[in-house]
């Protein structure tokens, strides 16, 4: 347990490191983000009411797909000479691989979501009406939702001919209900209208149900040709 | 001495073709094998199969006396063709990375001593992205030799190095053949190896066609 846990911060360092000197994912994400953000906010104006309606959905939709940018770099990195394959002939474990790089992805998404999120509120005039306190909690648990899947997922296309789109197509369908509940939940804290904590709920089962999963068939993935 | 490495009746498919068809030899302890033969004649796959990065579809491979192959991955050395290192990092820096991977003790002395070993300066804090095409293969090779392999298995050590330190890469490893590691080369520059292999192992259409203690005719050209 030790080793994975030593192992995971020795690639979690490596792997921030690396971001930090190229700042593939983080330029990408805030780009595309920030396009979602401007985009939106040019086609609908809405007003604070209809904003806090729709905008649980709008925010969890550009996070969703600014982390697969994210997501399809943090793989294409180990591609990139190979590496892959020297992790693969080590003793290490798999675990320790993709945990780092669930945590990494995780970061990187947090720091998007924490630069994003005052444009959000500025631009769609939004204020919870609900108990704001749940929100980082629901922040947290979706986000963990979409990378954790998405980190197995993007490994498993990883050596497909055309894993840009292979990726979206796994990871979408999969992810739905983690969409839902998030959507859902954020939509309960802006509005006040109902309750978010079922919501929570379902996100938190689901991620634990999805990591444990990922976990276990992680090593498989490793080892596939 | 039990053979370092045994592989029996080994097949490997890639859909329809057959990279390796029925590959069976033994190779002893302590001895440098070339592995020649021209392209898709089944060598890196050879190689692959040996590290364990690509199973076999038949047959099965012993090392250090098991076929459990993750059991002595800490005792294998692998240099592939592309540089298995990362790009934006120094030197130092990768080395430090997969030191730890492979649980090295005194990990900086270590990195700091094979990155020597094979000519180059450990305190470089260039990104080995930037490193010539000759300076990254012998990074790579400090690389395989970091974990003190007792088997190494090197893909094209030699290719885009110019010729003096080709050399004193062969010298490298003849030294470390007679500290008793098994050492496998894959190359189409043989003659860099002649008078240091130990026996030149031939491969055709997947298939092993000879071995022999002296290169043949055209591959000393």
């Amino acid at each position: 347990m030790s080793t994975v846990a030593s192992l995971t911060r020795a690639t979690l360092a490596k792997d921030l490191r690396l971001e930090w000197r190229s700042k593939d994912a983080i330029n990408s994400m805030l780009f595309f983000s920030l396009l979602v953000v401007v985009i939106f906010s040019f086609s609908f104006d809405p007003t604070a009411e209809e904003s806090r309606q729709i905008a649980g959905g709008l925010v969890w939709v550009a996070f969703l797909f600014a982390a697969v940018v994210a997501l399809n770099q943090t793989w294409a990195r180990e591609m990139r000479n190979q590496v892959l394959d020297a992790y693969r002939v080590s003793p290490a474990p798999p675990n320790a691989l993709f945990l780092a790089k669930v945590l990494g992805n995780f970061i990187f998404v947090t720091v998007l979501q924490a630069l994003m999120t005052p444009l959000f509120i500025v631009f769609y005039n939004l204020r919870a009406l609900g108990p704001a306190y749940q929100l980082p909690i629901v922040a947290g648990l979706g986000t963990w939702a979409l990378v954790v899947n998405g980190t197995f997922f993007a490994a498993m296309s990883l050596r497909t001919r055309s894993r840009e789109i292979m990726l979206p197509l796994l990871l979408f369908p999969v992810s739905i209900p983690a969409l839902l509940a998030m959507v859902e939940a954020t939509g309960a804290i802006l509005t006040g209208e109902f309750s978010a904590k079922f919501w929570i709920v379902l996100l938190a089962a689901y991620d634990v149900v999805f990591t444990i999963a990922s976990l276990f068939l992680f090593g498989f993935v490793l080892q596939a040709e | 001495m039990p053979p370092a490495v045994i592989v029996a009746d080994l097949v490997k498919q890639f859909g329809r073709f057959a990279a390796l068809r029925g590959v069976s030899a033994e190779f002893a302890s302590g001895r440098l094998y070339a592995i020649l033969g021209d392209n898709g004649a089944g060598k890196t796959t050879l190689l692959r199969a040996l590290a364990g990065l690509t199973p076999p579809t038949r047959g099965s491979i012993s090392m250090l006396g098991t076929t459990d192959l993750r059991s002595v991955c800490g005792q294998l050395g692998y240099m592939a063709h592309p540089s298995l290192l990362y790009d934006e990092m120094s030197g130092m820096e990768n080395l430090s990375y997969f030191a730890r991977l492979y649980d090295v003790n005194n990990k900086d002395q270590r990195c700091a001593d094979v990155i020597r070993a094979v000519k180059l300066d450990p305190s470089l804090t260039r990104p080995v992205g930037q490193y010539s095409q000759g300076m990254r293969q012998r990074m790579s090779l400090a690389r395989a030799l970091l974990n003190d392999p007792k088997i190494l298995l090197l893909d094209e050590p030699f290719s885009n190095v110019d010729v003096p330190s080709s050399r004193e890469m062969v010298s490298l490893l003849a030294g470390l053949r007679n500290a008793g590691k098994t050492i496998f080369v894959v190359t189409h520059q043989a003659s860099l190896l002649e008078g240091t292999a130990d026996e030149f192992v031939h491969m055709e259409a997947g298939q092993i066609v000879s071995r022999t203690p002296e290169m043949q005719g055209a591959e000393t050209t």
